[in-house]
């Protein structure tokens, strides 16, 4: 894929595993649940290695769609989404705020500047 | 109700052994993700925001007591402990993991029930009106030839991958409760005006989404003999013809814009011609033993409006507002039909708990010969409650929250759900719906507006079915922020008809106090008995386009 | 490519080949632009088969069906169901020759082309390799029973309850 059709920075790789469905983001090293352990590419060459994480876990059938979202990191260290949607898949459903990562994590969307 | 004979069990049994090969097949890569997708698509799983969800058929929206429980069941162990019933009489489960989904369709399975063509590229499961059987409109009860097609279309060897998903609804009703105009086949029970005979009106090129459009007759009187040929005919022309370019551009409804309806009618009629619709049709001992399960249940001789109910009526506001808003009379004396609410004040539209499917199919035992039917608004239907029980079980229902009185009315609202939980939506659906609902809570305000139908859809797919809404809401993105489009006069029912758009887009804070002052124009101009969707059509759509534009901040363009 | 039958791979007795160069070949495939000079220099007993496409008018696909020993029609892409109908109108229209549906299908939609009337399938060598003979045959044996009255499918259901009610066996 070429480098004019990465999103701006910085940016983490987002994907849902597909045994689960879960949301989940790229650490580095795997996939986690939590976004506060995303891998943050802040340069070119460090979202061209996310992709091809991307790339090379759903050749393994680890994970299905995956792709990046560029993000701003909060004052509570959660890279955050700029677009709303991936805001909401970060944290869960805005009307349920019981359910979902915000569910599971607690604290996580007050870390993130979201509180509901 | 229909119940499986050993053929229909070997053949659900059979597709859950299937799905789970094909899941096994797609963890060990044999499969791609573009291959398994149509796959599990046509087995009701999609892959959503947060995780997968899974969409049960409820064929033409009738369900026993029985299947109600076992669908509490999964949500309680599959899911979050509750599930979201649909525009298509379906209910849905939002937070499914797909390892677990051959366990689920096998309980399913247990209970005569699967989510075969629930979505994907195929003939989905067929839509009726929910009144069927108790309605006394009616020329004949529509389930028996529904639950024909549902067999004809499951797993169609030719129409299983078509240029797009094809819907198909049935009312025999004078009054259409089942918006068969926006299906891509309506069919309508008639009696021919010669004979007498009932046979179908069939109309085709409906539906909603991005280009929507009102189906227009293809065929006045089709015999029922000849129905799946009739059907197999059509469905080949759409098969060959349909475009596959686009996939905006690929329903039926295209077709037939494109060609035009003589041309499209023309060649339906020569691919008829070519069958032979005997070796199609089901023979009418199979017509008559699929007919015979939806025989009317042993309803007592019993009085109307007996002095039981008249005495609660008179003795409890709440009860007798209950009874005027949500029943719907049935044409057996002394019964009623009644809606369940799935519409409370602040709730997300069309979402049950797995307590609250319990409480309904208990109720449904006890009072209504253990059915349910499930409503195209999103609500629950007992469809058989003696008159003089339903005091008793007004009570039970407003125990367990599902009393609320506001069948038809302003919070009666169909809402997808949109961008907190689906992957194709645009912006949110349900916190509109919810802030809607509590700004018009108050019951005497909603029965001071009457009748009105606020329908939202989170996306242009139109799942909320806004364009046909009387009032309609379309959830969009405009410069990064979620953005609602209001339109005005839509309807789904006999006179059906797509909503025009009144203006610029609006912020999410701003729909309630743009939808009071479309409410305003209509009670300022009424007239007497006169609807909200009666008056627009007297007024035109100026003077609530006037109103709508009054206080229209710029900004949110 | 990689031929398949409904008892499994097998080898391909056809070959693709342009109208000048048939003589001496026992079974060819030509294109359909060629057929008529195919037919001309055909020898007796050579079998001759077209490609064709899935958007061929299924009149223009009817009146070849008396001439020609194989009709091969193209699946651009599996979801791509327009061969299932070609398929199924040639039929209708008679033809008694061998059908193949010609593309990367997959061995879920096997069954149903069989159904349509086809008799077997000529894959990309990749397809055939990530999904094997096995996972194609037992496409095959999945339903005991189906719903549609009039496809070339094994039993359905609607006949087998008429004969069960009339107290034969399904």
């Amino acid at each position: 894929m070429s480098s004019a059709k990465l999103p701006p920075l910085p940016a983490i790789l987002i994907a849902n595993d597909l045994l689960t469905g879960d949301t989940v983001f790229y650490s580095g090293q795997g996939w986690t649940r939590h976004p506060g352990e995303a891998q943050i590419a802040e340069d070119e060459a460090a979202s061209l290695g996310l992709e091809a994480a991307g790339q090379e876990a759903m050749r393994l059938n680890r994970v299905v769609d995956a792709y990046l979202v560029d993000v701003v990191l909060s004052a509570g260290g959660i890279p955050v989404p700029r677009h709303f949607r991936e805001r909401f898949r970060l944290l869960g459903p805005t009307i349920r705020p019981d359910l979902g990562k915000q569910a599971e994590f607690p604290g996580l969307a007050a870390q993130a500047g979201q509180t509901r | 109700m229909y119940r499986y004979d050993e053929f229909d069990a070997a053949f659900v049994r059979d597709r859950v052994a299937q799905f789970s090969a094909q899941v096994e097949r797609r963890l060990s890569g044999a499969l791609t993700e573009d291959e398994f997708k149509p796959l599990r698509l046509q087995n009701g799983v999609y892959l959503q925001l947060h995780a997968y969800m899974l969409r049960i058929a409820i064929p033409y929206g009738t369900l026993s007591a029985r299947q109600l429980r076992q669908l509490a069941l999964i949500g309680e162990r599959f899911d979050r402990g509750y599930g979201h019933f649909t525009t298509r009489q379906n209910l849905q489960f939002n937070w499914i993991q797909l390892k677990d989904v051959p366990e689920i369709l096998s309980l399913l399975a247990d209970v005569e029930m699967h989510a075969i063509q629930t979505s994907g590229n195929c003939i989905r499961n067929v839509t009726a009106d929910q009144f069927a059987g108790v309605a006394a409109d009616e020329i004949e009860d529509p389930r028996p030839v529904a639950e024909l097609i549902r067999q004809w279309s499951t797993a169609h060897p030719e129409f299983s991958f078509l240029p797009r998903k094809f819907k198909i609804a049935v009312t025999g009703a004078e009054e259409d409760r089942a918006a068969v105009a926006v299906h891509d086949i309506g069919l309508r029970i008639v009696r021919h005006p010669e004979t007498g005979e009932t046979g179908y009106a069939v109309l085709v090129g409906g539906g909603l989404g991005r280009t929507p459009m009102v189906g227009k007759w293809v065929r006045d009187f089709l015999p029922k003999p000849h129905l799946l040929a009739y059907l197999e005919a059509l469905m080949r022309v759409y098969n060959a013809e349909g475009r596959r370019d686009n996939k905006y551009k690929a329903r039926v409804k295209i077709l037939v814009h494109e060609i035009g309806i003589e041309a499209f009618r023309a060649r339906v009629e020569a691919e008829f011609a070519q069958l032979d619709p005997q070796r199609i049709q089901a023979d009418a001992s199979e017509v008559e033993r699929i007919a015979r399960y939806f025989a009317p249940p042993a309803h007592a001789d019993l009085p109307d409006n007996p002095p039981a109910l008249r005495r609660a009526r008179a003795a409890n506001p709440d009860f007798d507002r209950w009874v005027e808003q949500n029943g719907f009379p049935h044409k057996v004396p002394g019964y009623q039909a009644v809606t369940l609410s799935l519409k409370g004040i602040g709730e997300a539209p069309g979402d049950i708990s797995s307590a609250g499917m319990r409480l309904v199919a208990d109720l449904a035992d006890r009072y209504s010969f253990g059915e349910i039917r499930v409503t195209h608004a999103q609500n629950l239907v007992l469809p058989h409650i003696r008159q003089e029980d339903l005091h008793d079980l007004w009570q039970a229902l407003a125990a367990g929250g599902l009393a609320t009185a506001n069948a038809g009315l302003i919070t009666d609202i169909i809402a997808c759900p949109g961008l907190d939980y689906c992957a194709l939506a645009t912006a949110r659906s349900i916190p509109i719906a919810q802030a809607l609902a509590t700004r018009f809570a108050a019951p005497e305000r909603q029965r001071e507006i009457g009748p009105l139908a606020i329908k939202i859809s989170g996306c242009i797919n139109a799942c909320g079915h806004h364009h046909v809404g009387h009032i309609g809401i379309l959830g969009l993105e405009k410069r990064g922020e979620e953005s609602y489009q209001i339109t005005l006069g839509g309807d789904a029912g006999n006179a059906s008809a797509i909503g025009e758009i009144l203006g610029p887009g609006l912020v999410a804070g701003d729909v309630p106090d743009a939808i009071e002052r479309l409410v305003a124009v209509y009670l300022a101009h009424r007239k007497p008995g006169e609807v909200f969707v009666e008056s627009v059509r007297r007024l035109g759509i100026q003077p609530f386009k006037t109103a709508f534009n009054a206080e229209i901040r710029h900004d949110a363009a | 490519m990689t031929l398949l039958d409904r008892h499994g791979f097998r080898p391909d007795p056809f070959r693709r080949l342009p109208a000048s160069e048939i003589a001496g070949h026992p079974a060819v495939i030509l294109p359909l632009a060629e057929l008529q000079s195919g037919l001309l220099v055909r020898t007796g007993g050579q079998r001759i088969g077209i490609d064709i496409a899935n958007t061929v008018p299924a009149e223009e696909a009817a009146s070849l069906a008396n001439q020609v020993d194989l009709i091969a029609i193209a699946f651009p892409g599996f979801a791509d169901g327009r061969g299932f109908t070609l398929g199924r109108r040639l039929r209708q229209a008679g033809f008694r020759g061998i059908l193949r549906a010609v593309g990367p299908l997959i061995p879920d939609q096997f069954a149903y082309a069989l159904a349509c009337g086809f008799d077997e399938v000529e894959l990309p060598d990749a397809v055939a390799a990530r999904q094997g003979e096995a996972a194609w045959l037992a496409d095959l044996s999945i339903y005991r029973h189906s719903y549609q009255r009039d496809y070339a499918r094994g039993r359905n259901i609607l006949d087998a309850r008429r004969a069960a009610r009339n107290g034969g066996a399904a």
